[in-house]
């Protein structure tokens, strides 16, 4: 990306204009949240301000204009994951709100002693409903393992799989270490056994194109927030072949077809497994944070995040006794690291001091934290609208934290 | 407010330099304080007699401002009678945590007011605080 488009995407950030204790901002937090364009945040307002309406079995205008605007991002949502017929849209909360979904739904269908495998660098959303499985049905969770560059042990995985293993639950992109997971592969084996996989998208929408078809994912999770849409608002796109096996989890309105006291209809899929009403505006600007994407494009946001993350692995592994954690070769938007002597904690409030936004702590990965047996990272996360001045002040800032602790 | 006023220079020599550090050989009171969510985890050990703290120890890891206010808090807690470290424990939490008070007459650990002004990092400078108070209530069992 040339230095007048980036320029010109920045000024799509109104944020990126902040101050921050006196400095201007460096946002390099963007596994946590990304920032919102303009245009997000305008498609939100203009929904409340000209179009607030309840969607579904309106017959008046604004509600029939809404739900026309809803609907459309469902196949947004399929033409950015490259999906076909085969796959539906149904809006969740969030990530953590589509696996919970999977576990409570899908998983319900599983017998005692049944298996689900996850790897040992999940999320604790990719963690955490399962153990609630676990104790709700007496399934077993088993952990693939990873080696000390972050890589998962593929071998290891397969070695997990028997006969009562009903799921493979893993993540594309580990928001604490910024592996990519080779989901083809994964995939492969998963499905050379006909067990479905899930893959936790949270971190990967926004940096990496991604082809259900192609890879064949059964189920796929991911946020608006972390692709410059809002929070709230998140999707669980999965084979139509795998939701008709699985009951809704919530019942309400406007997941039904027909309500009597002795017996209630449910509607069709997606319908039915979106009980209430939903976050319109939300789902409307998830739709424009597509568009946006799109306008930039996301093979160039790799291309250009790519080269990002390199230069700042080069200019970080220039500074003395820093350490990078997690070091495979194939690795996208996220550098975690731990420096000599300086607790991450005090790496981030000086960091902070000088504008530079970076996330400190566990990442919701405590199991990864445990593997290096350190008690957190720092980690600077990049977006396509960071730039390399960002990444020589996160460089110099810690320079300042090394000299205050000297 | 100034980021190194909360770094200063008597914050990060007792970080560097913790005093009473380490676990002694004998104890009648301890307790262990831990925050999952940054990882801070102290271990505080007390010799009480006659309601007397007549010496203090804690060992453990975390960031330069807990590790800072455990070790001013043993300096400043040791030969105190139970009733006034209780006190003490009550001036510094509530000024830390509801803002009243002030820290002025309790000494070096005036150093720490400043981390009133970074609510993020408050846990950081009551953990070893809150686990002294446990401690002085938990005998080593039998």
């Amino acid at each position: 990306m040339d230095k007048n488009i980036l320029a010109k995407i920045r000024e799509d950030f109104p944020i990126l204009g902040t101050e921050v204790n006196g400095y201007s901002l460096v946002y390099l937090d963007n596994a946590a949240t990304t920032l919102k364009p303009k245009y997000v945040i305008d498609r939100l307002s203009k929904h409340y301000l000209y179009e607030t309406s309840n969607i579904h079995r309106g017959v008046h205008f604004l509600s029939q204009q809404a739900t026309t605007y809803f609907e459309e991002v469902r196949d947004k949502v399929k033409s950015y994951l490259h999906g076909d017929s085969t796959w539906e849209t149904i809006f969740t909360k969030g990530t953590t709100g589509a696996i919970n979904f999977v576990a409570q739904s899908f998983g319900s269908i599983f017998n005692s002693g049944d298996e689900v495998i996850i790897s040992q660098m999940e999320h604790h959303s990719n963690i955490v409903p399962w153990q609630m499985l676990r104790d709700r049905k007496n399934i077993v969770l088993k952990v693939a393992q990873m080696d000390e560059r972050g890589i998962l042990d593929l071998e290891h995985l397969e070695s997990l799989i028997t006969e009562k293993t009903k799921l493979v639950s893993i993540t594309y992109l580990s928001n604490a270490l910024g592996t990519i997971n080779p989901v083809d592969k994964i995939v492969k084996i998963a499905h050379s056994k006909n067990i479905p996989v899930l893959i936790d998208a949270a971190q990967a929408i926004a940096h990496i194109t991604i082809d259900v078809k192609k890879l064949d994912i059964d189920f796929i999770a991911f946020s608006a927030h972390k692709m410059f849409g809002p929070t709230g608002v998140g999707v669980l796109y999965a084979k139509k072949q795998l939701l008709e096996k699985m009951p809704p989890i919530e019942g309400g309105g406007d997941m039904i077809a027909s309500v009597r006291f002795d017996k209630t209809i449910y509607n069709t899929i997606p319908y039915c497994f979106e009980a209430g009403t939903p976050d319109i505006a939300g789902v409307i600007a998830l739709g424009v944070a597509i568009d946006y994407i799109n306008s930039i494009g996301l093979k160039n946001i790799e291309e250009y995040e790519h080269k990002l993350l390199q230069y700042a692995t080069q200019k970080l592994s220039e500074i003395k006794n820093l350490r990078v954690v997690g070091t495979s070769p194939n690795k996208s938007s996220v550098i975690s690291f731990v420096l000599d002597g300086i607790h991450p904690h005090d790496v981030g409030s000086l960091l902070d001091s000088k504008g530079i936004a970076v996330r400190t702590g566990h990442h919701c990965a405590q199991p990864v934290m445990e593997f290096f047996k350190i008690p957190a990272t720092t980690r600077a996360s990049i977006s396509f609208y960071n730039t390399k001045e960002d990444i020589d002040r996160l460089a110099d800032g810690i320079l300042y934290v090394q000299s205050i602790f000297e | 407010m100034n980021q190194n006023e909360l770094y200063q220079q008597v914050i990060l020599s007792h970080n560097k330099s913790p005093k009473n550090f380490g676990k002694p050989a004998t104890f009648t009171h301890w307790a262990e304080g831990f925050n999952p969510l940054c990882g801070d985890h102290y271990f505080i050990y007390l010799t009480i007699e006659d309601d007397v703290i007549k010496n203090v120890f804690f060992e453990g890891e975390g960031c330069a401002i807990s590790k800072a206010s455990a070790s001013l808090m043993t300096e400043s807690l040791k030969n105190k009678t139970i009733s006034d470290v209780e006190s003490i424990i009550k001036k510094f939490h509530d000024y830390m945590t509801l803002s009243q008070g002030n820290l002025k007459d309790l000494g070096k650990i005036s150093v720490l007011s400043g981390v009133k002004d970074y609510p993020a990092r408050i846990k950081c400078a009551t953990i070893s605080w809150h686990t002294m108070k446990q401690a002085i209530e938990t005998p080593v069992s039998e």
